[in-house]
C-alpha cells in the first residue's frame, strides 16, 4: 500500500455531484496522470461537506487547502500549480465578500466554526464506499466494546444518560424507548431506521446516509443489542438514490468483514439488516405507516397503544429511531454518555442538525450544540439575508412547524423553546425568508403539501386540510372576509386537536404561527386586496410606466400570451384582463420600464 | 477477512488510518519549495526521496506539502522540516544524496543536519 | 424499457418468483413491474393477484396510494421539478410553469412521443442548490427557466 504525499477529497453529495463534481473528479485524475503525480496524490470521493451553496468543493490535503465552485476546466491548474509548483489557486478560495480576506483554510471559515460536528463527523471527511476509512475513524470501535465488553443494559444506561432525544422531529427521549423495547418480551424484535426524510427542505438525513452510511448501520447494531433484536430495516426513500446505492455497498462490506450478519466478531450476536425502498408517501414517515408501507400495504398510520415497541413490524416488538439519532449512538458509546451531555441546555443534549436553506448567503448543512441562537446560525453561519435584505421569518420544522419571527431570533433553539413558541425543532429543516416572502403565501405553500400527503383515514386532517386551503386560496387571490380568518383560526385548533397521528396534529402549525405573528398580513390581503411582499399573483399587478418605455418591444415578444401591445411609435401596455401575472416582460425589460404594484 | 476481536478491528484500523495519515493534523511537516526554480534545481526529485525515505523506514506520521516560491532562489532545492512544537528549520541546497540524513537525523532522531541548515524561525 | 403487452404475465412471473413464500413482497414487487414495464400494468396486477392469493382491489389500493406507481404508460425521461421550501421561496412555481409550456404538458402529464413525463416531487432534499429538478436520476440545480432548454436536449 504505497503512502500518498497528498490527497485531494472531491465532494460527492446529490449538491455537488448536480453541480458537476464526478467530472472535476475524473480530470484531476488525468490531469495527475498526465503529470506523473498520480503514485503521490489520490484522489477521493467523500460525502457531503455541508456547504451546498458553494459546491463543488475540492479539499486539499495535508494542508486543508478549501477550494468552491470548482469546475473540470479548473483541474488542470490545480494539478499544476498547487500540487505541482506548491502554490495555492487563489481563485477558487471562498471569499465571504469583497471586503474580507479569502479563506485558505476549512477552519477559518465562519460556517465552520461554530460547528460541532458529531452526527456529521465524518461527512466530507471519508470515502463513503471505502470500510477502511470508516474503521480509520475509530468505526465499529462502539460496537466491538457493546458486544464484548457491556451488557444491553449498560447500554440503555449509557444512552439514558446522554439525554439523547429522536432527532427525527418527536424528540422522544431514545434510552427510554429503547428500554420499553427491551422489556418487551418476545422470540423476535427488530429495529427500523426511518429513512423517509420527507420534509421539504431537510435533507441531513440523506447527507448522513451518503457520506458516512456505516456509522447509521454500527448505530443501528448497537440499538438491536441492547434490545434484543436481530433483524432490522433501513426504510428509505425513493427519490434518493445515491443514499440507496452506498448503504447496499456499506452493508455487503460489513457483511465480509463479519461486522453484520451472523455471530457478528464471534459473539452469539446476529444482525441481519435489509434495505427498504419507499415509494412516495410523506406519511410514511409515521412510525406505524412506515411499519405497515414494510409489511406492503397501504401506509396509513393507527392508533397508539399498542406502541411499536410491544406490538411492531409484523406484530413484534419495534424500535424506530431516525438517520440522525443512530449516526449519534456510537459516539456516546466511545465518549460516554457524560460528555454528550455535557453539550446543549438542560432539557436538550448534545447536538442537533440543521438544514439552513432559503434567502441565506450560505445555505447547506450545519450541526450546532442546542442553545445555540437563531441568529447565530442565521447570521454568523449562514452569513445574512441573500443581497441584505432585510429579514422577514425563519421556518422550522418543516410542514408541521411555524414561522418564526425576529423577535425569536435571540432564542435558544431547544426542543422546548421551539414548542412554546408555536413551532417544533422538527427533523431540523430552517428555511430563512426575507422581505421579498409572503407569510400567507408561504402558510398556504405548507397547507398544499400536508393536503396532498394527507392519508384520508381521518376526517379532521382530511376534511379540515382541505378546506383550511380553499379559505387560503380565497385570501390570497383576494376575494377573502374578515369572518374566513376566524373560521381558519377555529378550523386550524380543530384539526390540531383531533387528527390521528403527528401529520394532521401539526398541519395547522405553519397557519397558527403566520397568524399569530403576521396576522396584518392577512388583513391586508383581505381588507387592502394587497400583497405587501408582492408576491401573491392574484394580487399584483405588472404596468408599463410609459416615461421609462423605449418602445423596443422585447417584453410583447417574450409574453407568452401575448397580451402586450403597442410599436414604435406607442408606448406599450399590458392588457390586465389577459395578463397571466408571469413576471417575464419585467425580466427582460432592459430599462426597468415594468413595475410590479 | 473476517473480524472476529477487537484486535483485529484494531490491526485493520492501524492499516487504515496509514491510508488516511495525509487527512490528520498535528503531525511532524515536510515542506519543500516547488516554484520554478526549485523544480529547475530539483526538487521533484527530492520530493520523490523523500517519499521513498519515508515509506522505507515506515514513518508514516509526517506530511509532505509542496509550497511556491519564496524568494531564496540561489538556495534552492529549499526544504523545511516542521517537527511540532519545534521551531520551522530550513535546508538548503538539499540533494537527493542528502534526504536520508536529514529524514534519519532530524525527523527521527531529532538532531538538526547543521551543514545543510540555512535558517530557523520560531 | 418498452415491453409487448403480451410479454407482461411471463414477466410478471419471473419477478414474483423470488418473493414466493416471503412477507412484504407486494410493494417491492411493484416497484420491479414498474421498473420492467415503466409502469404498473393492469395484466401485471392481475398476474400478481392470482399468484400471491390477494384480491387485486388490495393491490389497486397500494398502487393509487403511493406517488411512486403509476397505471398508465409514461415517458422515457421523467422530469421532476422540485416543489420543496427552499425552491418555492427561490422560485420553483415560475420553472415549472415554463416547463409545462415547454412540453405542453400539465402536471403528471406525458409529452405524445413519449419522450417526457412531467411530474412534481415534494422535495429533492438539494436544497442548497434551489431550485433543483431531477431528469430521470440526474440531478440539475440553481437553474433558470433559460438554462432548461439545453438540459432538457441532453435527454433524447
Amino acid at each position: 500500500m504505497p503512502t500518498y504525499r497528498s490527497h485531494v477529497l472531491v465532494c460527492g453529495g446529490t449538491g455537488c455531484i448536480a453541480g458537476g463534481s464526478a467530472l472535476v473528479q475524473a480530470r484531476m485524475k488525468e490531469e495527475l496522470a498526465k503529470k506523473g503525480l498520480d503514485k503521490e496524490v489520490l484522489v477521493v470521493q467523500t460525502g457531503c461537506h455541508g456547504m451546498c451553496e458553494l459546491g463543488p468543493i475540492l479539499v486539499v490535503y495535508p494542508e486543508g487547502t478549501f477550494y468552491t465552485r470548482v469546475q473540470p476546466e479548473d483541474a488542470a491548474e490545480i494539478v499544476e500549480e498547487h500540487l505541482y509548483k506548491g502554490r495555492v489557486v487563489e481563485r477558487l478560495l471562498y471569499r465571504p465578500s469583497e471586503k474580507l480576506e479569502s479563506v485558505k483554510h476549512y477552519n477559518e471559515l465562519p460556517f465552520y466554526a461554530k460547528q460541532n460536528r458529531i452526527a456529521l463527523r465524518n461527512c466530507g471527511y471519508i470515502n463513503p464506499d471505502n470500510i477502511e476509512e470508516y474503521i480509520a475513524r475509530d468505526g465499529y470501535q462502539a460496537m466491538g466494546k457493546v458486544l464484548l465488553e457491556m451488557t444491553p443494559d449498560d447500554v440503555i444506561s449509557e444512552i439514558k444518560k446522554s439525554g439523547l432525544r429522536g432527532r427525527g422531529g418527536g424528540g422522544f427521549p431514545t434510552g427510554m424507548k429503547w428500554e420499553f423495547c427491551k422489556k418487551s418480551v418476545s422470540d423476535k424484535k427488530y429495529t427500523i431506521c426511518n429513512a423517509d426524510e420527507g420534509d421539504p427542505g431537510a435533507f441531513m438525513d440523506r447527507s448522513i446516509l451518503e457520506g458516512d452510511p456505516h456509522s447509521v448501520l454500527e448505530g443501528m447494531a448497537i440499538g438491536a443489542y441492547a434490545m434484543g433484536a436481530d433483524e432490522g430495516y433501513i426504510y428509505c426513500r425513493a427519490e434518493y438514490p445515491l443514499a440507496i446505492k452506498r448503504l447496499k455497498a456499506a452493508i455487503a462490506q460489513a457483511e465480509s468483514y463479519g461486522l453484520l450478519g451472523r455471530n457478528i466478531m464471534g459473539t452469539n450476536f446476529s444482525f441481519e439488516l435489509h434495505i427498504k425502498e419507499g415509494a412516495g408517501a410523506f406519511v410514511c414517515g409515521e412510525e406505524t405507516a412506515l411499519m405497515a408501507s414494510i409489511e406492503g400495504e397501504r401506509g396509513m398510520p393507527r392508533p397508539r397503544p399498542p406502541f411499536p415497541a410491544n406490538k411492531g413490524l409484523w406484530g413484534k416488538p419495534s424500535n424506530i429511531n431516525n438517520v440522525e439519532t443512530w449516526a449519534n449512538v456510537n459516539p456516546i458509546i466511545l465518549k460516554g454518555g457524560d460528555w454528550y451531555a455535557s453539550m446543549g441546555t438542560e432539557k436538550s443534549k448534545g447536538t442537533k442538525v440543521f438544514a439552513l436553506t432559503g434567502k441565506v448567503k450560505n445555505t447547506g448543512l450545519v450541526e450546532v450544540p442546542m442553545g445555540i441562537t437563531i441568529r447565530e446560525i442565521i447570521f454568523d453561519l449562514g452569513g445574512g439575508i441573500i443581497d441584505d435584505k432585510k429579514f422577514k421569518a425563519a421556518q422550522i420544522g418543516g410542514p408541521s412547524g411555524g414561522c418564526l419571527t425576529e423577535e425569536h431570533l435571540d432564542l435558544p433553539v431547544s426542543y422546548e423553546s421551539l414548542t412554546a413558541a408555536g413551532a417544533i425543532m422538527g427533523s431540523g429543516g430552517l428555511v430563512i425568508m426575507d422581505e421579498d416572502t409572503c407569510m400567507v403565501d408561504v402558510a398556504k405553500f405548507f397547507l398544499e403539501f400536508t393536503q396532498a400527503e394527507s392519508c384520508g383515514k381521518c376526517v379532521p386532517c382530511r376534511e379540515g386540510t382541505k378546506q383550511m386551503l380553499l379559505t387560503l386560496q380565497r385570501i390570497t387571490s383576494g376575494k377573502g372576509t374578515m369572518e374566513d380568518l376566524d373560521k381558519l383560526e377555529e378550523l386550524a385548533v380543530m384539526v390540531k386537536e383531533s387528527s390521528l397521528c403527528g401529520l394532521g396534529q401539526t398541519a395547522p402549525n405553519p397557519v397558527l404561527t403566520t397568524l399569530r405573528y403576521f396576522r396584518d398580513e392577512y388583513e391586508a390581503h383581505i381588507k387592502d386586496k394587497k400583497c405587501p411582499a408582492k408576491a401573491c399573483s392574484g394580487l399584483i399587478q405588472y404596468l408599463v410606466s410609459p416615461d421609462l418605455c423605449r418602445k423596443c418591444g422585447l417584453c410583447a415578444k417574450n409574453c407568452p400570451v401575448n397580451c402586450i401591445s403597442g410599436d414604435r411609435q406607442t408606448p406599450y401596455v399590458i392588457d390586465q384582463s389577459r395578463c397571466i401575472k408571469c413576471g417575464t416582460c419585467l425580466e427582460v425589460c432592459p430599462f426597468k420600464a415594468i413595475r410590479k404594484e | 477477512m473476517k473480524i472476529t476481536s477487537l484486535e483485529d478491528l484494531r490491526k485493520i484500523k492501524a492499516s487504515a488510518t496509514d491510508q488516511t495519515s495525509a487527512r490528520s493534523e498535528g503531525k511532524t511537516r515536510i515542506i519543500i519549495g516547488l516554484g520554478t526554480c526549485g523544480i529547475a534545481a530539483g526538487a521533484r526529485a527530492v520530493m520523490e526521496a523523500v517519499l521513498e525515505e519515508l515509506s522505507k523506514r515506515g514513518l508514516k506520521d509526517v506530511s509532505v506539502e509542496g509550497t511556491g516560491c519564496i524568494g531564496m532562489c540561489q538556495q534552492e532545492p529549499l526544504l523545511d522540516v516542521i517537527r511540532p512544537g519545534e521551531p520551522r528549520i530550513t535546508y538548503g541546497r538539499v540533494t537527493v544524496q542528502d534526504v536520508p540524513r536529514i529524514v534519519t537525523e532530524h525527523l527521527v532522531n531529532g538532531r538538526i543536519v547543521e551543514d545543510r541548515l540555512i535558517g530557523r524561525a520560531d | 424499457m418498452v415491453t409487448a403487452l403480451s410479454e407482461v404475465p411471463q414477466k410478471t412471473l419471473e419477478i414474483l418468483e423470488p418473493w414466493r413464500g416471503r412477507k412484504g413482497f407486494l410493494i417491492p414487487v411493484l416497484q420491479a413491474v414498474q421498473h420492467t414495464f415503466g409502469y404498473v400494468p393492469k395484466e401485471a396486477i392481475e398476474v400478481v393477484s392470482r399468484e400471491m392469493k390477494m384480491p387485486t382491489a388490495e393491490i389497486y389500493g397500494v398502487v393509487t396510494f403511493y406517488a411512486q406507481f403509476h397505471l398508465n404508460p409514461r415517458g422515457r425521461h421523467i422530469i421532476r421539478v422540485c416543489r420543496g421550501t427552499a425552491c418555492h421561496v427561490r422560485g420553483s412555481l415560475k420553472l415549472l410553469d415554463k416547463v409545462k409550456e415547454m412540453l405542453k404538458v400539465e402536471e403528471n402529464g406525458t409529452t405524445e412521443d413519449l419522450r417526457y413525463t412531467l411530474e412534481p416531487v415534494a422535495c429533492l432534499g438539494a436544497c442548497g442548490l434551489a431550485p433543483v429538478m431531477m431528469i430521470d436520476e440526474d440531478t440539475h440545480g440553481r437553474l433558470v427557466p433559460d438554462k432548461l432548454g439545453a438540459i432538457m436536449d441532453q435527454y433524447v
